[in-house]
């Protein structure tokens, strides 16, 4: 099952690079990480269940403590982006491109 | 342990939750779009269940199908994102473009990568009256600093956010 597990978990993470690089809705790319971040996830899970101990697990809760730490501050970035351009759309944003 | 039956529910749930994400990418509305990734969590706490590892599977109910999505939600009903636009957000043709040689690239590194063989599991990983025990005893021990750690980023990540969110003295 371990090889399973990857494969889902690589599948998942594709689309979710897939999603970041095709889509301009900011809070749909959001998403996209998140998704990003539970393939990584099941990874971490398969390879402790072929370890054979729960360290990997225990990784497990930190990556989910820091996607919600990550999850507050960009939706917060998101909100005040909002304000500003009455839209999340990415073509709006482009004070930093060169 | 029926193995016919673990391994067609552990197929079952894997290609739901696959077909959950390629639908959630999918999407225009950003609601319908949530909704298909809350789909797709659900499918990993599963298979999480299903590769012992219990606790974590519950963890994964409660906090990302319960708690961050639901602050997803939030924000675009707050937002008044609902609706999908008439023009698509899709990329032009260079974002496309490079999303599918990605895509590409990765399928080739699994193709590869698929060549290694892994030993069968054997046996059950602890027994499954105490599946906390495993988990918290390094996390308590091995992992206490960074435990801690975690507890700061987590009080200046809510710091941050207010102070972001917060409209400012000169705003309208």
């Amino acid at each position: 099952m371990i090889a399973e597990a990857l494969f889902f978990s690589a599948v998942l993470f594709t689309i979710g690079v897939v999603g970041v690089l095709t889509r301009r809705n900011a809070i749909i790319i959001f998403m996209c990480v998140e998704l990003m971040l539970n393939a990584v996830n099941l990874s971490f899970i398969a390879l402790s269940r072929l370890h054979g101990s729960a360290n990997g697990q225990v990784f497990v809760l930190f990556v989910m403590t820091i996607a919600a730490a990550e999850a507050a501050v960009g939706l917060a970035i998101i909100i005040s982006i909002f304000r500003h351009h009455k839209s999340v759309d990415l073509r709006n944003i482009n004070l930093l491109k060169g | 342990m029926n193995t016919l039956l673990y391994t067609f529910h552990f197929y079952l749930f894997g290609l739901i939750s696959i077909a959950s994400a390629v639908a959630f990418v999918t999407r225009k509305s950003p609601v319908a779009a949530a909704l298909w990734l809350v789909n797709t969590m659900f499918c990993l706490s599963a298979l999480y269940v299903m590769l012992d590892a219990q606790f974590i599977g519950a963890v994964q109910v409660l906090v990302y199908a319960g708690a961050i999505m639901v602050v997803f939600l939030f924000v675009v009903m707050l937002l008044n994102l609902g609706q999908a636009s008439d023009v698509t957000d899709m990329r032009g043709l260079g974002g496309r473009l490079t999303a599918g040689l990605v895509g590409l690239a990765m399928l080739a590194e699994l193709f590869a990568l698929s060549r290694i063989k892994f030993p069968r599991l054997t046996g059950a990983m602890g027994d499954h009256a105490n599946v906390v025990n495993p988990i918290s005893a390094p996390l308590f021990h091995e992992y206490l600093l960074p435990f801690e750690v975690t507890s700061v980023v987590l009080l200046v990540a809510v710091v941050g956010a207010v102070v972001l969110a917060k409209r400012g003295p000169g705003a309208s």
